[in-house]
């Protein structure tokens, strides 16, 4: 505690020490704060990671009829290891298909005529269709016309919990940014606080930068704990400089952080600031490429997803953890969340209500 | 020496549409350097608006403002609000914080001030320095708020509602604090709805209603100008007749006013001695009995229902 007199900046400073102190001690007070930040992530890597690492290969197909069950190509298939078989009426069947138990039903007649029941824009359904024919005809006698060869590429790097874990990473930088300062926020505005700070000499200023430091003090070792556990667990590499990772979230984090104090900028109840973090939030859950690559939309909505900060976060995390890349590399989507932190401070700061 | 405080002509309106409110209307307000100064009135009465606009926290819609010496909004804020110690009406401090950290963060926006512990001495909050904001009572937290309002030093004090939802206990311990700082010649606004509290800690008194005062004065002055010191209160037994109007009793000797209140009389008189056997002689002329009869010294209640026809607390 300060009682200098020898000039403001020593007097600012402490404030502002004593502002992100303030906000660090109420944070690591709530027990449940610690959980939704280390905890919830944590299980979410490991969850999807377990989810999503298990071998795909088994694709479950009913047959209809006990005659065709008998067949000799059915019976191969049934043999077949990739295939989980059922026999069971159509109708049946076929709601097994509509509720997605199963990606396809064949309906097979007395002479070996097949009829495939399956939902095209499913990915799963097309596969299972070549796979099950590929299987049905080869039994039956056809042979490949080209030699070939299975190279599989489940290696460390390249299997969907690689793709999986910068993205959540970035999720968890969007949500940390706008939850926790947006609630911090609004709750301190609800509580009258904000009001009784603007009544002493300190600094606005301060205020909305002590709350972002807070954050991404915070945030750092959320981020890195995430990332050497799934290090651990999963395997997955990390190719790139430490330092350059680090930057990026730290950029990522800014970034966020100034849309939340945007975002809460003039909201005045929990129930309008949740409102409006949905509203910002669900677009980037969505579009972002967090569970799947954002290049999946089409072309048309491609300019509009390539310019939400989230996209640039998660593919510039993406380059830099997976492949290696350089920070230079990252130069667009650097500056891309360089824009959105630039535009949100200053409107976060023009629109913010104090009193 | 300066006024703490001055304003003329304060006018505060909140647009709303349709809706719009007129806070403030036309409000004149002297506080001088070193007195403890009160603004009375109900609930809604604008004294909240008026303080806040004293506080630098809403801009007027119009009218002059000056707190010591100085205007808000000529560059000099940052200066005036470091002489500025203020309390709000409800604020809620970090729960999670301790009495003392939340000391220390407010101590260091103020270049000047006393110490966080000194801050809580004055308070006498001493044994709670180390405990989390959450566990206070809700007395102990206006004293600490209070103590925020102290740690910068300041040159005037705000207080809003100081006792508001404070139980007697808490309440008789916050007005010692406030008389302590009294007491050391610190210049002190504070607005409350309750008239002994006014009573009790303020050299001076502006009754607020509307959004204007209706009357300032010592809360001895404001009592005297009643024209008594003293109130009859009493009720009637039913007698089958209808009711008596007071005006009868304002005949009496040393009567001021007669007013009849959902079934009782109140006379104001300044010689019971006198007025109490001629009141007795008429009801007994009259055939009327008494129910009950108490006296009591006239109270800023009575001066306001006197000017307003309404109590202080009846919103």
């Amino acid at each position: 505690m300060s009682t200098s007199r020898d000039g403001t900046f020593a007097m600012n400073e402490n404030a502002f020490v004593q502002l992100v102190l303030s906000h660090l001690r109420g944070y690591l007070r709530e027990p449940e704060a610690i959980f939704w930040t280390y905890g919830f992530p944590l299980i979410m890597v490991l969850g999807l990671g377990v989810a999503f690492n298990t071998e795909t290969e088994t694709v479950t197909a009913f047959t209809v009829s006990e005659a065709a069950a008998s067949m000799p190509v059915v019976k191969a298939l049934g043999e077949d290891a990739s295939f989980d078989v059922a026999v069971l009426p159509l109708e049946e069947a076929l709601i097994g298909l509509r509720r997605n138990r199963t990606p396809l039903v064949l309906s097979i007649d007395e002479s070996g005529d097949v009829e495939y029941f399956f939902d095209p824009t499913n990915p799963d359904g097309s596969a299972a269709r070549r796979l099950v024919d590929d299987a049905m005809q080869r039994a039956a006698g056809r042979t490949d016309a080209l030699g070939w060869t299975d190279r599989r590429t489940d290696a460390p790097g390249s299997r969907y919990v690689d793709f999986l874990v910068p993205g959540l990473i970035g999720m968890n930088i969007m949500g940390a940014g706008l939850w926790g300062i947006g609630f911090s926020t609004v709750d301190l505005r609800v509580k009258n606080l904000l009001k009784r700070m603007v009544a002493t000499p300190m600094k606005r200023s301060h205020f909305l930068l002590s709350l972002v430091s807070s954050r991404i003090v915070f945030f750092i070792p959320e981020m890195t704990f995430l990332l050497i556990a799934a290090h651990l667990v999963f395997g997955v590499p990390i190719a790139g400089s430490y330092a350059t990772i680090l930057l990026i979230a730290f950029l990522g984090s800014l970034t966020f952080a100034g849309l939340g104090l945007l975002t809460a900028s003039r909201a005045r109840r929990i129930e309008s600031i949740s409102g409006l973090m949905n509203l910002v939030m669900i677009p980037m859950w969505l579009c972002s490429g967090i569970f799947f690559s954002s290049e999946r939309f089409p072309a048309f909505l491609q300019p509009f997803i390539q310019a939400l900060p989230l996209t640039q976060l998660i593919d510039a995390l993406r380059a830099v953890i997976l492949s290696g890349e350089s920070l230079l590399s990252q130069t667009t989507p650097l500056m891309i969340l360089g824009a959105w932190s630039i535009v949100s401070y200053a409107l976060a700061l023009k629109f913010f209500r104090w009193v | 020496m300066s006024e703490a405080v001055s304003c003329r002509q304060l006018f505060k309106r909140y647009d709303g549409g349709k809706k719009s409110v007129e806070a403030v209307r036309g409000l004149d307000l002297h506080v001088s350097r070193g007195e403890c100064f009160g603004l009375l009135g109900p609930n809604g009465a604008g004294k909240t608006t008026t303080v806040e606009i004293l506080e630098g926290l809403l801009q007027p819609t119009s009218g002059e403002v000056e707190v010591l010496g100085l205007r808000w909004g000529e560059g000099r804020d940052h200066e005036l609000r470091q002489k500025l110690g203020v309390t709000l009406q409800e604020t809620k401090l970090r729960e999670k914080l301790s009495v003392l950290e939340t000391l220390r963060l407010f101590r260091s926006f103020y270049d000047d001030g006393i110490a966080p512990e000194a801050a809580l001495a004055l308070v006498s909050l001493e044994e709670k320095a180390a405990a989390w904001v959450l566990k206070l009572s809700g007395g102990q937290r206006q004293r600490l708020a209070v103590a925020c309002a102290l740690v910068g030093k300041p040159e005037l004090l705000f207080l809003d509602e100081p006792t508001t939802g404070l139980d007697p206990q808490a309440r008789r311990q916050l007005w010692d604090v406030v008389t302590d700082l009294k007491r050391q010649g610190n210049t002190i606004l504070l607005t409350t709805h309750y008239m002994d509290e006014a009573e009790k800690l303020c050299d001076r008194v502006a009754i607020v209603d509307h959004g204007q005062v209706i009357a300032e004065g010592s809360p001895k002055d404001l009592i005297s100008r009643m024209g008594g010191e003293h109130v009859i209160e009493f009720t009637l037994q039913p007698n089958g007749d209808s009711g008596v109007g007071p005006s009868v009793f304002e005949e009496l000797e040393d009567v001021r006013k007669a007013v009849e209140e959902s079934g009782s009389y109140l006379l104001t008189v300044s010689e019971p001695h006198r007025s109490i056997p001629a009141l007795l002689e008429l009801l007994r002329r009259e055939n009327l009995v008494l129910g009950s009869l108490t006296t009591r010294h006239v109270n800023l209640e009575d001066v306001f229902v006197n000017l307003t026809g309404r109590h202080l607390r009846d919103e």
